[in-house]
């Protein structure tokens, strides 16, 4: 299991579903409400470390990735992030706004044939979010959002490592459906906040802001207030 | 030593599936030799090679920051010193298991010796070390194939000094563990970091049970251990 957190001032709101759940669009538009109201946010997604992008890159465009080293290139990513950045801010008082987190590795790492138990634990280091929004949509609901204008897939997002098919298309559908289905076992092991995602953009905002109030006093985390002591 | 012909069986990991393993028998054997720097760990590998072509097996070697993904990044990250230790060991380990997948494994189900310029062993203690958590980075390596046999090149730290100066006139950052802040001074920063790594191999040998060779010996005794030690694992019947 995820170790137990220490208490630090911050907050950790963790954002998860499939692609085309619409997950990103609600992160972005509570990131935009955090800053207009002044608090001390800061935004990070998955696979995004500049330090080690390269490597990713790199082992994504020559297919040399396979299930252990797809997992391991992604948990560096990961570790980076989150020690340089995400585990300092939350300790410098910081709302941290998460697009995916350690529940995307432990779906889609598994969905590859990692042993679960080696990948949680691999994971260990890392804080539980204070509030994890998983944004559910019925498979075809996302494929549709994300397939409609048949964009091109790239290899590993259509999990075409894995010789579902060999039409990008329905090797995406497939494992797609098979990352969901981790998501659905993850839900309840994790705590995430489940959400209606095929509701429109306005009313899942609304939600999400009713469900983030509950959990901290914005003004708590507003610039002008000046540093806050460590708890 | 007579016509090479090893039994095939089937190869175990610290504990962890690897997804990457298969069903195959893996028919020939990995051994791994560890050491600091200047404990001679070079010489004797190469060494064994000859010895083992000559007597007929493939030999193929393994190490660490090798591997073509990560190899020049792992550079790049030493010499930048940006990235904090959790990432430092997820490099690492990303590269082991790199090397493993694509060039161990199908060389071991082709029947090949590989010889392990340092293993699993070195990298858990420079992490343990350096503060991680003993059960984090036994998990981390859980999923390495289990060696046929490990044999530990143990060297006073001041003979490493020495061995060390001979060869480059200075003593490297990393290996004096100059990032712990053991000492300003990076002689006696390399004798207490080389210590420490010391005594976390006599742990792990605890757990592990790797034959440790007193290296302060020469050069011949040392190969003569060694090749004794590999006719003895070569001539193991399928278990």
């Amino acid at each position: 299991m995820v170790s137990k957190r220490p208490k630090y001032p911050g907050k950790l709101i963790a954002v998860e579903g499939l692609d085309g759940s619409g997950k990103s669009t609600q992160i972005y538009l509570v990131k935009r409400w955090l800053e207009l109201s002044g608090a001390r946010v800061f935004f990070t997604e998955w696979n995004s470390s500049s330090l080690v992008k390269p490597s990713t890159s790199k082992g994504k465009m020559s297919r040399l990735l396979t299930p252990t080293t797809f997992s391991l290139i992604h948990a560096t990513d990961f570790a980076d992030r989150y020690e340089r950045q995400i585990f300092p801010l939350l300790q410098a008082g910081y709302i941290v706004l998460a697009d995916r987190y350690i529940f995307t590795a432990f779906a889609r790492d598994v969905v590859r044939g990692v042993d679960f138990d080696w990948v949680e634990r691999l994971y260990s280091f890392a804080v539980q979010p204070d509030v994890t929004l998983y944004f559910r949509a019925p498979l075809e609901v996302a494929l549709g959002r994300i397939l409609d204008g048949r964009p091109e897939l790239k290899y590993h997002e259509a999990g075409m490592d894995l010789g579902l098919s060999p039409d990008p298309y329905e090797s995406f559908r497939i494992f797609q459906g098979r990352i969901l289905e981790q998501y659905e076992m993850l839900a309840p092991r994790y705590h995430f906040t489940t959400l209606d995602a095929t509701r429109d953009i306005h009313e899942q905002q609304a939600e999400v802001r009713r469900i983030l109030r509950q959990k901290f006093r914005l003004s708590d985390f507003k610039k002008t207030k000046g540093r806050r002591a460590a708890a | 030593m007579h016509q090479p012909n090893l039994a095939g069986r089937m190869m175990r990991t610290f504990g962890s599936p690897l997804a990457e393993m298969g069903r195959s028998r893996l028919v020939g054997r990995l051994f791994a030799i560890e050491g600091a720097d200047g404990s001679g760990r070079s010489t004797n590998i190469k060494a064994l090679s000859e010895w083992l072509e000559a007597s007929g097996y493939a030999v193929k070697h393994m190490g660490l920051r090798r591997s073509p993904l990560l190899a020049q990044d792992i550079e790049h990250a030493k010499q930048s010193r940006l990235l904090t230790r959790t990432t430092m060991s997820l490099l690492y380990a990303t590269d082991f298991y790199d090397q493993l997948v694509h060039e161990i494994i199908p060389a071991l189900r082709a029947g090949y010796i590989v010889l392990a310029d340092r293993y699993i062993y070195t990298l858990m203690a420079r992490d343990i070390v350096r503060g991680a958590e003993p059960e984090w980075t036994r998990n981390l390596y859980s999923s390495a194939l289990v060696p046929d046999a490990v044999f530990y090149l143990q060297t006073d730290p001041g003979e490493l000094v020495l061995r060390n100066f001979e060869k480059n006139a200075t003593l490297d950052y990393w290996e004096s563990g100059m990032d712990l802040g053991l000492s300003r001074d990076m002689f006696e920063s390399f004798l207490i970091y080389q210590g420490l790594i010391q005594r976390t191999f006599g742990r792990m040998q605890k757990r592990y049970g790797f034959t440790i060779v007193d290296a302060n010996r020469d050069f011949a005794k040392i190969q003569r251990e060694l090749r004794s030690h590999l006719t003895a694992s070569l001539a193991t019947a399928a278990k």
